[in-house]
């Protein structure tokens, strides 16, 4: 017999309400884990689908390319790049891009678009765009002089497999750049602006005609994890084969990107906020009524000698201990969902063609990571406590007398 | 008598009322404040979409949707906007437009853009270009050479008023053509995207451009503010029939936003789960105190009992109770709620820290909060019947006391 | 040294806007091993005089010590720890603690004074035994009568060997044959170990036992008689 069985046999004295209590804190803890969990697994589905269409976690470009694309900032050596690049622990894979605007006709169409040269195998590695063909075929080392190009674009060049486009532009050294290609492949990534504004060509097509003498306009690189990539880029920042030039992660490439999730996270956070509030004084009823039914039996304990910090101590523990109890159970039924759903993924309904628009499908998968587990429940935590110690600091401002006087 | 008695009973420990009271208050209140918030960030949604040149109602050629070329142009312009004036109502505003790719160069910079031909002054109350603030001056609707260009894409260009620009496009009959324009006026979009997105000339200067007169690719109209959207149904169908002769599409902009469309419908859904999670927060509270009251007030319970009252009766009066305490509850919570909404309301909420966040959404970067009545009667609704829905469970355990089995306790 | 000294102590109430004057400047010596009854009518103070003496109530005016030791210089844990090792209360309603079990209630005071698990067991049974409740060790408060419940309170009192027990009126809600026997069980103790009883009563069976009578009315001692 202790303090803690104390604690733990006044919690039972009203089971029912011990367990609404419990309930109601467990109510909350599942549901943080399981949203917390669904966001942060949203927010890396959005930021996997936007670094594997396109930009991927970090690219070199040449300073000030990202603000103000030109064609005459380069990268002037991209070889050397690339084998400082892959070199780097935590990259997953590089490849060399350029991009240049151009005038692509068919026979009866003419649109303004930016062309980007790429190496085919590389590209393969990581990203979308290759497995994203849905007639004819991706850009290839052995098929010079052809394109892959986006579905609406190609509807709108009123173009085919096949069918040849010209492309008209300014090369590297300011002299017109023309040549014919054929459209090998078609690709359809569900994302309106790309799908509407994307030609890829060979690399080395690209600079031929463009008159790069080698040089590219980034080199891009994905990484392992997704995490990796802050501290990479600093390190990688301070090489001194890239001083002269700039090194960008997704989020520079991107800035919507990051400031959406940040968005999205402070309106889940209000949500959090005004629901743990609710919770609090949910419960606030039950702690309070434990310290004032029972004053009378405080008077005792004090004049037996109990000291009144002891007696504070035995209320928060029973109020920790349900709190602990809620949490346990919250968090269980929290994981188990999360769990259940990061399998079977989370249909989005009537949301779903907004995401498609962003590279996202139609399901959303939460995933359950230690911060999505702990974040919620120890805030609740936390907000209990600071409610479980309100009541329990009125005891020791009771007189026994009057305490014992109490009904 | 029974009001009066419910009413004593709830204050007979005035600190647990008001802590239940609180929780009611507070989850009331942040139904309303939050459904105000969510309605106003997707209206301005939508309002921005349909600013953004989409408009009530649109008129199109069938084939322009799918592939927007100024070969899906409306040939008999004038005979569908007179069929268009007889259907719709006074207050509807209509304008022409012509809307193609093409391609903006100077000596520096070449971009692919839209080419917008507008009538300059119908577009105010209609499309953002109407009243959007311009540097230096507005395009008349007959300006031959005039464009207005957005702010971000004169940046990137390095150019400014008075400066000329190439614009490129292709003409009607498959030819490219070109002319020479001179910048008139800078515009300010709400977000960056737009700025580069669009380069406005005159209707006139346009129709030049693309070699085809008194042409347009779409005819956009506007209605009034309040119009519902099952008057926006009707006049849709009316439009469909009155144009049936010119073969063309007419949309509604449900049609041209299913995106937007899909997402308000899923909204609901998501307002009644946001709603039922707060209440299920607050329940336990309800539930509980309501117990505690009931299991204090046992002897009691087991006196009326023991003096002949019903088990319904006693149901009747615990149930009573928590109404009252709902009732409380709710009321505060929604003049709270109003209170702080309409507080936000005045000022809005600025979103300007996550701007390029806001602007990839579509959505504004002030958010003003939409009061709207259906939301509040549904949030107290939902307090209302599941909190007496909760109470069975105490009022219930109240009839269950047995006299003898409340004399013996305590 | 004497075990208990009050010197002119006063406690007034205030009840709305009446003042009532519970104490009137009351001045006591209690010698250690005295066996002292508080006799006189409800509302003559009695009650007031036993929870000042026991610390659980601060006076308006005048001093009390316990044991040489005055109240005034010290904190509410102070005092807790002098009624934890001195003072024994024995209250009219039992107030038991109603989730432990009789023999928990006893042993709850040997581990707020930090006695080992062993020592605590040995000496609250061996206290149980001495109040006649051998076979009641594991009862809860509501599973006991009221005889019974007064017992382990007393026992409860007993067990942390104070050098003083407070009773206040032990015997009111009890059948004469049971007060009687607790009464016989004071005694023992009051003259085996040396333990000063003060106790308030209007029972004349338990003034019969008293040593000394003090009689108190309107919140002043009418009456101090020594047998």
């Amino acid at each position: 017999m202790n303090d803690l069985t104390l604690a733990w046999r006044n919690i039972w004295r009203h089971p029912r309400r011990s367990v609404l209590t419990m309930m109601a804190i467990g109510f909350a803890a599942m549901l943080l884990v399981f949203m917390l969990s669904f966001q942060f697994g949203s927010y890396e589905s959005m930021i996997n689908a936007s670094v594997k269409l396109a930009t991927g976690h970090l690219q070199v470009q040449g300073k000030g390319y990202n603000k103000k694309p030109e064609m005459r900032n380069v990268v002037p050596n991209p070889e050397a790049i690339m084998d400082k690049l892959s070199k780097t622990q935590g990259v997953d894979s590089v490849t060399p891009r350029s991009h240049a605007f151009v005038l692509a006709s068919s026979d009866t169409r003419i649109r303004g678009v930016l062309v980007t040269g790429v190496d085919p195998e590389r590209e393969k590695e990581v990203f979308t765009i290759p497995s994203l063909i849905r007639k004819g075929d991706y850009l290839s080392n052995e098929a010079g002089n052809s394109i892959i190009i986006g579905a609406l674009l190609a509807k709108r060049l009123n173009t085919g497999v096949g069918q040849e486009l010209t492309l008209l532009g300014q090369s590297f050294d300011g002299s017109i750049a023309a040549t014919v290609v054929t459209v090998r492949g078609i690709f359809r990534s569900g994302i309106d602006a790309v799908d509407r504004a994307t030609i890829q060509m060979l690399l080395t097509d690209f600079d031929d005609l463009f008159v790069m003498n080698g040089a590219v306009h980034s080199v891009v690189a994905t990484v392992h994890e997704l995490r990796q990539t802050e501290p990479l880029k600093a390190v990688l920042k301070n090489a001194p084969l890239l001083k002269p030039l700039a090194v960008l992660d997704w989020i520079d490439l991107t800035p919507g990107l990051k400031q959406s999730i940040q968005l999205d996270l402070v309106g889940g956070i209000i949500m959090y906020v005004i629901l743990i509030i609710v919770v609090a004084f949910s419960i606030l009823n039950t702690f309070l009524m434990a310290v004032f039914e029972r004053t009378r039996e405080f008077g005792v304990m004090m004049a037996i000698g109990t000291t009144p910090r002891r007696l504070v101590k035995v209320m928060l523990m029973e109020s920790m201990f349900m709190t602990g109890v809620g949490l346990l159970a919250g968090m269980v039924t929290g994981a188990l969902l999360t769990v259940y759903f990061s399998h079977a993924g989370i249909p989005m309904g009537g949301a779903a063609d907004l995401m498609a628009q962003y590279g996202m499908s139609g399901r959303l998968f939460p995933r359950l990571s230690l911060l999505s587990l702990l974040v919620g429940p120890t805030i609740i935590g936390v907000v209990t406590f600071i409610t479980a110690l309100v009541p329990a600091l009125k005891i020791p401002r009771l007189k026994p007398v009057d305490a014992m006087k109490a009904v | 008598m029974y009001t009066q008695l419910a009413w004593r009973n709830i204050w007979r420990n005035p600190r647990r009322t008001a802590i239940i009271l609180t929780a009611i208050l507070i989850g009331v209140a942040a139904m309303i404040i939050l459904a105000a918030l969510m309605r106003g960030m997707v209206g301005g949604m939508v309002e921005n979409a349909i600013d953004n040149m989409v408009g009530h109602i649109k008129i199109q050629h069938p084939d322009y949707r799918s592939d927007p070329d100024i070969s899906h142009r409306l040939s008999e312009v004038d005979g569908i906007s007179k069929a268009l004036k007889i259907v719709l109502p006074e207050s509807a505003r209509i304008t022409q437009r012509i809307r193609i790719d093409g391609v903006v160069s100077n000596a520096r910079e070449t971009a692919g853009i839209e080419i917008v031909g507008i009538h300059p002054e119908s577009e105010i109350g209609i499309s953002f270009i109407g009243t959007a603030p311009v540097e230096g001056s507005p395009i008349t609707a007959s300006d031959k050479n005039g464009v207005l260009i957005g702010a971000a894409l004169a940046k990137k260009f390095q150019t400014g008023i008075g400066k000329k620009l190439v614009v490129a496009t292709q003409r009607g009959d498959g030819e490219s053509g070109s002319r020479a324009f001179r910048i008139r006026g800078i515009f300010h979009g709400d977000m960056e995207a737009t700025e580069k997105a669009y380069l406005f000339i005159s209707l006139p200067a346009a129709q030049r451009l693309v070699h085809e007169e008194d042409s347009a690719t779409e005819i956009a109209v506007t209605l009034a503010r309040e119009t519902s959207g099952k008057e926006l149904e009707k006049l849709v169908m009316q439009c469909r029939t009155a144009l049936e002769p010119f073969n063309v599409s007419v949309y509604g902009w449900k049609d041209l936003l299913p995106a937007i469309t899909a997402y308000l419908a899923m909204f609901d859904v998501f307002l009644l789960i946001w709603f039922v999670v707060i209440f299920i927060a607050m329940g336990f509270g309800i539930v509980n105190t309501v117990l505690m009251a009931v299991y204090e007030r046992m002897r009691e319970f087991g006196l009326l009992k023991a003096i002949g009252m019903r088990p319904a009766r006693i149901i009747r009066m615990v149930m009573g109770e928590s109404l009252f305490l709902l009732i409380l509850g709710c009321t505060g919570g929604t003049f709270f709620g109003l209170g702080v909404t309409c507080y936000f309301a005045e000022t809005g909420i600025d979103l300007g820290a996550f701007s390029k966040g806001t602007e990839m959404w579509g959505m504004s970067r002030i958010i003003l909060p939409v009061i709207n009545a259906s939301d509040i009667l549904f949030a107290n609704a939902v307090v209302l019947l599941l909190g007496l829905l909760v109470s069975i469970y105490p009022a219930v355990k109240a009839a269950r006391f047995t006299p003898v089995e409340t004399m013996r306790q305590n | 040294m004497s075990a208990v000294t009050a010197r002119d102590v006063s406690r007034i109430y205030t009840q709305g806007d009446v003042k009532v004057t519970a104490l009137d400047k009351v001045s006591l010596t209690v010698e250690t091993g005295e066996f002292v009854a508080l006799a006189g009518p409800s509302g003559s103070g009695k009650t007031t005089l036993l929870n000042l003496i026991g610390g659980l109530d601060t006076p308006d005016g005048g001093e009390v010590t316990v044991n040489g030791m005055a109240f005034k210089t010290m904190s509410s844990s102070d005092l807790a720890e002098l009624r934890l090792s001195q003072i024994g209360f024995v209250f009219q309603s039992y107030n038991l603690i109603p989730v432990l079990t009789a023999e928990e209630n006893v042993e709850y005071i040997l581990r707020l004074q930090g006695v080992g698990k062993k020592e605590r067991k040995d000496r609250a049974r061996a206290i149980l035994d001495d109040v006649g409740l051998e076979d009641k060790y594991d009862r809860k408060p509501s599973q006991l009568s009221g005889g019974q419940q007064q017992r382990v309170a007393v026992a409860r009192a007993l067990v942390s060997n104070p050098t003083i027990i407070l009773a206040d009126e032990p015997t009111a809600n009890l059948d004469s044959k049971t007060g009687d026997s607790l009464l016989q069980m004071m005694r023992e103790m009051n003259e085996k170990h040396k333990v000063t009883f003060i106790f308030s009563t209007h029972d004349a069976m338990v003034m019969e036992a008293a040593k000394r009578i003090v009689s108190m009315k309107d919140g002043k001692i009418a009456e101090d008689k020594t047998k």
